[in-house]
This record gives C-alpha cells, sequence and structure tokens, in this order.
C-alpha cells in the first residue's frame, strides 16, 4: 500500500518533467533559429514555400501562443511529418523503437550478467591480478568511444574473419512483426531458424554498448561492495562471528546491488544516447539510424521528434527504477 | 589466578598509515574474573576500542600486533583466533552504534534469527542446516529477551526494519542480541555513547542486571568516570594506549594512587570548586613520549619514569597501579 | 610537498599526468611536430589512402593528407572544446548549484527542478538537437555541450553545499553576520573545490567523447577540419581496405579520455583523503 502511494508520488513528477522536457526542445526548435520556417522547409526552398510553412504552422504567432499549440499538438501524438520519410515523426519512432529496446537490452543483460560478479570478484579480491586486470577493462571500456569500437568490431569480425553480418537486423526483409523484438518474435513463432539469423545479426552491435555499460556496473558495483564492507554492520556480524559466506553473500551484496541499480538508469540513458552512432555504423534499424539519416537529411521534424521520444523513454525508464529501488530498499518507503 | 578467565598481557598494537606508525596500546595488561562487570576507562583515542577489537579478533586490516599474549578460557585468543565457538558465542559484542551496526534492508527478525541460526545455545558446532525445532526454541528466547529488555510487543517488533526503531530500541535490541547466544563475556564499546543522555543510565542498568543475572561478565568502555561509577564491579583507566591502574571501584573513586587517576578525579567537576583541567596535552601515538606516556603532565615524574613503563608496584587488595611513585596505598 | 610526493607515488595518476601533458604538448607544437603541417588545409590527392609507411606514418586518408599531422592539429581542436565546454558548464552551473544549495525557498527548488529536466535526457540526444539546429560548427559544439552539462554541476554542487549548510563553520560564519555571498566565496567555495576540480578533469575526459560523437554524426566542425570523430566517421567508406585510417583517430580518443579520467581518479585520491580509491564514485 505504501508503495502503492509512492509510486504514485513518483508519477506524479512525470507530466511537470515531461512539460518541462517539451519545453526545451520547443525552445530549440522555436527559438534558437532565427526563422524556423525557413529550417523546417529546408535551406533551398522557395520564399513562397517557407511563407506557406509559416503561416501552415503558426510560427508568425506570439511565442507563447506556438508554446500553447506545440505542447497541444505533442500530447496528440503529433510531432510533425518527416521531410525524408513523408510519414508522421510519430509513426516512424514508434516503428522503430523495438528494435532499439532489443538493442538495448540485450546489452544491458550482457552488461549486468558480466559487470556485477566481476565487480563483486574485484572487490572481494581487491589489488589481486584478477583486480588489475578488470581495472585495466573498465578504464579502457569507460574511454572507448562506442562509434569507434563498432567499427572495429565490424571491421574484425564481419568484413576480415566473414563471422557475422555486416550491417541489418535479419536476413531477408524481416518478417511480420508480433511484439517487434525479432528474437522474441521468433521464439513465440518457434521459428528457430530465424532466433538464429536475428541473434547472429545482434552479436555485433550488442558489444560496443554493453562494454562501456559493463565498465560503469563493474565499477559502481566494486566501490558498493568495498563501502559496505567498511560499514559498522559488517563491523558487527563480523564481531559476532557469523559465517563470512554469509556476510558476503547475503548482506553485503544486497547492499551494493542497490548503489548499483541507481546506477542503471544512468547507464540505460548511455545505451540510447551509444546507440545513435552504434546503430550508424551497423545500420540497425532502430531509433538510432533514424536520427543519424534525419541529421544528414537535415529532417528538422524528425530529429526535434527523435529528442522528445527518447527523453520521454528515459524519464519513464527511471520512474521504473526508481521504483524498483523503493521496493529493495525499506528506508525509501 | 584461577578465577581470571580473560587475561590480556603486555597486549602492544601499532597501526600503520600513511603518516607512519602509531603504537596505539602499548604492553597493556588487564584481567577479568567470571562474572564481573569490569570499566575500562580514559579518554577518547586512548585506546579502549582498539582493545575490545583485539579481545574480538576483529582488529582493522592495518593493525600488528607486536607483542603480548591474551588468552580466554585458557584458549589463546591472539594466536590461534577467536573460533566459531568463541566469537559470537562465549564473547559477544554490543557495538558503540545501534543506528548503523543493522543492515538497514532486512527486518530486525531476519537479524536475529540470523544470529540465531549461527549462535544459538542449542547449536552443535559445524551445524548447518536450521532445523524447524531448534527454529522455534530459539524463536521463543528470542521473545523472552526482548521481554527482559523491556520492548513492548516484541512479535511486531520483529517484523520492523531498524530504521523503524528508535535509538534506545535499538539498543535494546543490540543487547537482547549480545546475550541470547548466553556467552560468559559481553564486550560493551560505549554502549550508550550514542544515545539521548536521559536514556542512557537506564540502558546500562539493564545490562549490568541481564548480564548479572545470566552469570556473563562485561567489558564495558567508557569515557565517562560518572557511569563507570555507577554499573561497574572493577574499574581499569587507561591513558595513551597505556594502562594505568586497575581497582575495585570503591577503591578506584576513594583512593586512586595513580598520578594520573588522581588529576582526572580532581578534573571532575564538583559542587562549588571550578574545573580544573590537567595541564598539557596527550600525545600523538605516532610520536609518543617514552616510559610513562604520562611523564610530560605529570607533577611527581622523575628520570625513570622516561625509562621505562614498566613499574611493578605489588598490587595492595587487588588494586594495581603502573607507575614509578604512585601515591601511597591509603588504609582506610 | 607531501601531496606532491603522494601524487607522484600514485601510479594511474602519474599515468593520466603524462598522458594529458602529452597532449597538450601535441597542442602548442602540432605545426613543428607534424612531417606535413599543410596537410590540414592542403593536401595531395595522387597520395589517396596509403598505409602507414616510412613517409605517412600512419598513412593517409581520402584526400592522400597524412593522418599523423592532421592527428595533432586535432589535438588543437580536441583541448579547445574540452576546456571551453566543461568550463563553461563548470561557470553556469556551479553558481546555480551554490545557490540553490545555500537558500531554501521556491527559488532554489525551482532551479533545481529546472536542472533536473535537462538530466532527464540523455546529455548528448540533446546536445544533438542543439548542434543540428545551430548547424555544424566548432562554436556550435561547444555552446551544445555547455548548454547540456551544467545541469550536472549543478546538481553536484548543490548536493555538497546543502550537506555543508549545517557544518558548524558554515553557521558560524553565518551568525557573525557575514554576507550570503561571502559566506558561499569564502566558506563553502573552498571546501568544495578538490570535488569540482576531480569532477572537473573526469569532465573533460567525456566532453572529449561528446564531441567526438558530435563530430562523427557530422555535427562538429565542418571539413577540413582535422577532427577526430569526423575523421573515423570518413573512414567508414573505405573498409576493410583502409584499416589504419580509423585506427589512429580512434586509439588519440581512447587514450586522451583515459589519462583524463585516470589524472581524475588520482586526484580524488589525493585531494579527497575521505573516499579513498576503495571508497571512489564514478564520474
Ligand atoms: N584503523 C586505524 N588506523 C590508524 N589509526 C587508528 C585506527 N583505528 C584507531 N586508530 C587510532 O588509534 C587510537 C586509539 O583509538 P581507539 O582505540 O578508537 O580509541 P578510543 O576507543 O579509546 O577512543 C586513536 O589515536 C585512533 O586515531
Ligand atoms: S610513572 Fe612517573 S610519570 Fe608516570 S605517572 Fe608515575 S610518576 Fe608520573
Ligand atoms: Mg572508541
Amino acid at each position: 500500500m505504501r508503495l502503492l502511494a509512492l509510486a504514485a508520488r513518483r508519477c506524479l513528477w512525470m507530466p511537470p518533467t515531461l512539460l518541462g522536457l517539451t519545453l526545451i526542445v520547443f525552445s530549440i526548435s522555436h527559438i534558437i533559429p532565427s526563422d524556423p520556417a525557413r529550417v523546417l522547409a529546408g535551406e533551398n526552398a522557395p520564399i513562397e514555400q517557407v511563407e506557406a510553412l509559416r503561416r501552415k504552422f503558426g510560427l508568425d504567432l506570439p511565442l507563447p501562443q506556438q508554446f500553447f499549440r506545440y505542447v497541444t499538438d505533442v500530447v496528440s501524438g503529433n510531432m510533425g511529418i518527416s521531410l525524408y520519410t513523408q510519414r508522421p515523426v510519430a509513426d516512424d519512432l514508434l516503428e522503430r523503437l523495438p528494435a532499439t529496446f532489443e538493442l538495448a537490452i540485450y546489452a544491458m543483460i550482457l552488461a549486468v550478467l558480466l559487470g556485477l560478479p566481476l565487480g563483486v570478484v574485484s572487490a572481494l579480491r581487491r589489488n589481486s591480478l584478477l583486480d588489475h586486470a578488470v581495472r585495466v577493462v573498465t578504464i579502457s571500456g569507460l574511454a572507448m568511444a562506442a562509434f569507434w569500437l563498432a567499427i572495429l568490431l565490424q571491421l574484425l569480425f564481419s568484413m576480415k574473419l566473414n563471422l557475422t553480418p555486416v550491417q541489418g537486423r535479419i536476413d531477408g526483409w524481416g518478417p511480420d512483426p508480433i511484439t517487434g523484438f525479432y528474437t522474441l518474435d521468433a521464439v513465440l513463432r518457434g521459428d528457430w531458424e530465424m532466433l538464429g539469423s536475428s541473434l547472429r545479426y545482434l552479436a555485433l552491435p550488442v558489444m560496443p554498448l554493453a562494454i562501456p555499460a559493463m565498465a560503469t556496473i563493474v565499477r559502481f558495483t566494486r566501490a558498493g561492495v568495498l563501502n559496505v564492507m567498511s560499514s559498522n554492520f559488517v563491523f558487527y556480524q563480523n564481531a559476532m562471528g557469523l559465517p563470512r559466506r554469509v556476510v558476503i553473500w547475503k548482506y553485503i551484496l544486497r547492499s551494493a546491488l542497490i548503489g548499483t541499480l541507481t546506477q542503471i538508469g544512468l547507464v540505460f540513458g548511455n545505451l540510447l544516447a551509444g546507440a545513435v552512432v552504434v546503430e550508424a555504423v551497423f545500420s540497425w534499424p532502430g531509433l538510432g539510424t533514424y536520427a543519424y539519416n534525419s541529421i544528414l537529411q537535415s529532417d528538422y521534424n524528425a530529429i526535434m521528434g527523435f529528442t522528445l521520444f527518447t527523453g520521454t523513454v528515459f524519464i519513464c525508464v527511471n520512474l521504473l527504477v526508481d521504483i524498483a529501488q523503493a521496493v529493495l530498499d525499506p528506508r525509501g518507503r | 589466578m584461577a578465577d581470571e578467565f580473560l587475561s590480556v598481557h603486555d597486549l602492544s598494537v601499532s597501526f600503520g598509515t600513511e603518516g607512519g606508525v602509531a603504537r596505539v596500546l602499548d604492553q597493556v595488561s588487564l584481567s577479568m574474573r567470571a562474572g564481573e562487570i569490569m570499566g575500562l576507562v580514559g579518554e577518547s583515542g586512548c585506546g579502549k576500542t582498539t582493545l575490545a577489537r583485539a579481545i574480538l579478533g576483529v582488529l582493522p586490516d592495518n593493525a600488528l600486533i607486536d607483542s603480548g599474549t591474551l588468552t580466554f578460557d585458557g584458549a589463546d585468543l591472539l594466536h590461534a583466533g577467536a573460533t566459531e565457538h568463541i566469537r559470537g558465542r562465549a564473547i559477544t559484542f554490543v557495538p558503540q552504534d545501534p543506528f548503523g551496526s543493522f543492515s538497514p534492508l532486512f527486518t530486525v527478525g531476519d537479524q536475529i534469527a540470523e544470529l540465531m541460526r549461527w549462535k544459538s545455545p542449542d547449536r552443535s558446532p559445524g551445524e548447518r542446516f536450521y532445523a524447524r525445532a531448534r527454529r522455534s526454541a530459539d524463536m521463543e528466547r528470542t521473545l523472552a529477551l526482548l521481554r527482559a529488555v523491556q520492548l513492548p510487543e516484541p512479535e511486531r517488533l520483529l517484523r520492523k526494519y531498524p530504521h523503524e526503531l528508535s535509538g534506545g530500541q535499538r539498543q535494546r535490541v543490540m543487547i537482547a542480541m549480545a546475550l541470547l547466544p548466553e556467552p560468559k563475556l559481553v564486550i560493551a564499546d560505549e554502549p550508550t555513547t550514542a544515545l539521548d543522555v536521559t536514556i542512557q543510565a537506564q540502558i546500562l542498568k539493564l545490562l549490568r542486571r541481564l548480564a548479572t543475572e545470566r552469570g556473563a561478565s562485561v567489558l564495558f568502555t567508557t569515557h565517562d568516570l560518572g557511569t563507570a561509577w555507577e554499573i561497574c564491579d572493577r574499574v581499569t583507566v587507561m591513558y595513551a594506549g597505556q594502562e594505568a591502574e586497575t581497582a575495585e571501584v570503591v577503591d578506584f573513586f576513594g583512593r586512586p594512587r595513580h598520578p594520573y587517576t588522581r588529576m582526572l578525579l580532581d578534573s571532575l567537576p564538583t559542587q562549588g570548586a571550578a574545573l580544573r583541567g590537567i595541564p598539557g596535552e596527550v600525545p600523538s601515538p605516532y610520536a609518543p613520549p617514552p616510559g610513562c606516556r604520562f611523564h610530560p603532565r605529570c607533577p611527581r615524574a622523575t628520570a625513570i619514569c622516561q625509562d621505562s613503563h614498566n613499574a611493578a608496584v605489588e598490587p595492595v587488595a587487588g588494586h594495581s597501579v603502573r607507575c614509578h611513585h604512585p601515591h601511597e596505598w591509603a588504609a582506610t | 610537498m607531501k601531496s606532491l610526493r603522494r601524487m607522484l607515488r600514485d601510479r594511474a595518476l602519474l599515468t593520466g599526468l603524462v598522458i594529458v601533458t602529452l597532449l597538450v604538448l601535441a597542442a602548442v607544437f602540432a605545426s613543428p611536430l607534424s612531417t606535413f603541417p599543410e596537410h590540414v588545409t592542403s593536401f595531395d590527392p595522387s597520395q589517396r589512402l596509403k598505409p602507414p609507411g616510412e613517409r605517412f606514418w600512419l598513412g593517409t586518408d581520402r584526400m592522400g593528407a597524412d593522418i599523423y599531422s592532421r592527428l595533432l592539429f586535432g589535438a588543437r581542436l580536441t583541448i579547445l572544446v574540452a576546456v571551453v565546454a566543461t568550463t563553461f558548464a563548470v561557470v553556469i552551473g556551479v553558481p546555480i548549484g551554490l545557490v540553490a544549495g545555500y537558500y531554501r525557498n521556491w527559488f532554489s527548488d525551482l532551479l533545481m527542478r529546472v536542472s533536473d529536466v535537462f538530466l532527464a535526457v540523455p546529455q548528448i540526444v540533446l546536445a544533438i538537437a542543439i548542434a543540428q539546429t545551430l548547424g555544424p560548427a566548432i562554436q556550435n559544439v561547444i555552446l551544445a555541450l555547455s548548454v547540456t552539462y551544467w545541469p550536472f554541476w549543478a546538481r553536484l554542487v548543490y548536493a555538497e553545499t546543502r550537506s555543508l549548510r549545517n557544518e558548524v563553520f558554515i553557521e558560524a560564519a553565518i551568525a557573525m553576520g557575514a554576507s550570503p555571498l561571502r559566506v558561499m566565496v569564502l566558506h563553502v567555495v573552498p571546501s568544495i573545490a578538490s570535488s569540482i576540480i576531480v569532477r572537473t578533469t573526469i569532465g573533460m575526459g567525456a566532453t572529449i567523447l561528446a564531441a567526438a560523437s558530435l563530430g562523427f554524426l557530422g555535427l562538429g566542425a565542418p571539413p577540413p577540419a582535422p577532427e577526430w570523430g569526423r575523421m573515423i566517421a570518413e573512414s567508414r567508406e573505405f573498409l576493410p581496405d583502409a584499416w589504419w585510417y580509423a585506427t589512429a583517430p580512434g586509439v588519440a580518443i581512447l587514450l586522451v579520455v583515459m589519462g583524463f579520467n585516470l589524472l581524475g581518479d588520482g586526484l580524488r585520491d589525493v585531494l579527497d583523503p575521505r573516499i579513498r580509491r576503495g571508497g571512489q564514485r564514478g564520474g
């Protein structure tokens, strides 16, 4: 019950935050450019077309009125038409969301599965050879540009060794989506060939996203475990002679995990940001490639839509992380 | 010395830090008899916690035991290390900080159950499973002890998280947890310093009464002479890592022999008298004065005091003092 | 003196210091160090896509320009963007965090809500939108990165100021009649300076990575500027044959970011004895 109240309280912050986000994107698209209509129409559009756009989108109205229009549009799911695809931006984005999510979720799973145990073990064996090796990996992982790592992997595994496909998400045109998550769809259909194909395409793009994420998780888990190890309750448990394995794997781990969980929201944000460049390298048909193409085409509506959309997704993810944390940590309730 | 069940002899402990080596315990000797409440008093930083941790066998990683012996019930604690039967079983612990000494993520009941799973008096050595019969016996015992430490509605309390309890309640639970394994010795390191002044005395008296009823000894550290007077049978005073004087509580306060004890007692605020501090400063453990560490401040100091600290003055009626020129033992 | 000696003993910090110093030297002495200084603006189409060798140490690019020389000049751009953008962000964010942390009223709540909204979107995503609106130019990259980075500093300083606000020495200063400005500048700022220095160092690395991403997306300084991210983007057309093309700028980014991270971590150990290596938090 208290949890429900807490979730409700957190959710109440959503509308103002989203409104703030809309205001930021509105400022970028309507206030920064000296002539938003010109930007919308494209550099070479004739004057008449620019003027028509100006009237059509009310760009000649006072700013507060424009903002009001903008908010009503966004709330009703209208983010304008993409210059490039000639379709509503909102439709484009929704269609591409599953591809990006599939990539991000696999990257996250991999990062957590590898990062947590490595973080715990390197904290327990502090200054051991393993700890030093893990430190080298995390320090490089955090310093690597994701797109560069993506290109290197592509160069090595796809182009030189021919182990994985160079680009795309699946062989052929791809099936009619059920959920849009190809691996999940394949399982739902019982189509193992499709599962294998989509996993082969996933393998490489997942890596440049997962490695920096893993580095962050290792770092926080290690620091968290060390921090908890020096806490008073661990001292008490040792003084009372509780078995070491119980102290570590039950009490220390649980506390450290909560710290790591707070980072998951941040890591997810980095994954979404990394997806823009990594998807571009592998032509992965998700939000990132969409954003990349929009930048190349100066497709203005599409970019602003992408920003709003990604921001909203990120805000929702953070909300979920907040609630999950409250469930795990009794103090937050 | 057949009735001595804890004996610390000439124990020296140093800490290695970036600033150098600090000898924090310098040839400390101390002995306790079964069933007594012993107070370990001294200003903050004099090494009380370090001594308590040495006995518990949980010194920090950077601690180095330079010399000495530490025996408990005939067992060598210093080198063999505290075994499963001793730590948390024969010797238990009441921490200074009842706030941080619980894991915030588990209920009080979970944490007591965890302790009983490994440290219940019914557990036979090496037992890994927590059999239902033992579990329910332990539960009975827990509820009874929680009532004994005057916590109302213990069943409800077990379902609470530590942060839902007040400091006093938490410390009562800690005392219960220290007594649940039916120990022979409880080490209580400033158990009430973190609590509200109004409930300190209450909790200390409770600890004393319950321990005495169960035949457990208590080694109780404090920087407050007043509390030592109220609840201890005997008192040892330490100064800058050296123990100065040990005596029955009435003797300690009534006829102190060590110059430091005298000055310390004189400096206590009494009605009408102005506060008299001891001139000078406590030395740093990184560069302690040689010999008796009190000599720079001691009015009775002579050259010999700088050479050694090992003046063995024959104890009179269990009143031992570590000083080259102690005050006379005043017969009453 | 003591902390200087400790600094030199810390291997991570030393590595970071060396890398960052090398970066600065490369930027300052780009002309004398480079083998083809003219290749930043002019090039030699007859020497297109040559692999590394005696003449072109790290190979040539699609225009026949020497990659090694371009990398050196790219160091200037990298430092410029990192230093200016991070400084702007600090200069905007720190006062906001100070004011919001010092006072407890609706205005400080508002300031923090605003920065929270900024922090609710991944930095690079907002920076993309701004850089795209402003058009590809180096000053726009700097603007986009600082506008999206200040909230991070506001948050950090806010949290530290709030916890300092109850410290005895701050309350004493207030009780003695010091003005808020005086308390903030003379008492709060010195106490949080070490943490700001550490974060700024690590922030340089983060800014370099973000700037490289913008460059890769074509939102950085326009050609022929020797921007490392853009060099990597250009190389893609010529893979897998011109493997050296992307390698050099990528390694440069990796080393430089690593250098700042190591330096920041090391400085934290030296400046902030509360948090030793064990308890360090990422940044
Ligand atoms: N882990 C440690 N490393 C270095 N010095 C320590 C450590 N723990 C305690 N000390 C130092 O040892 C001395 C005695 O500390 P402590 O035993 O806690 O005193 P008390 O409990 O009497 O206040 C103090 O000077 C303290 O600073
Ligand atoms: S040994 Fe000497 S210096 Fe120390 S207390 Fe006794 S008289 Fe004073
Ligand atoms: Mg202490």
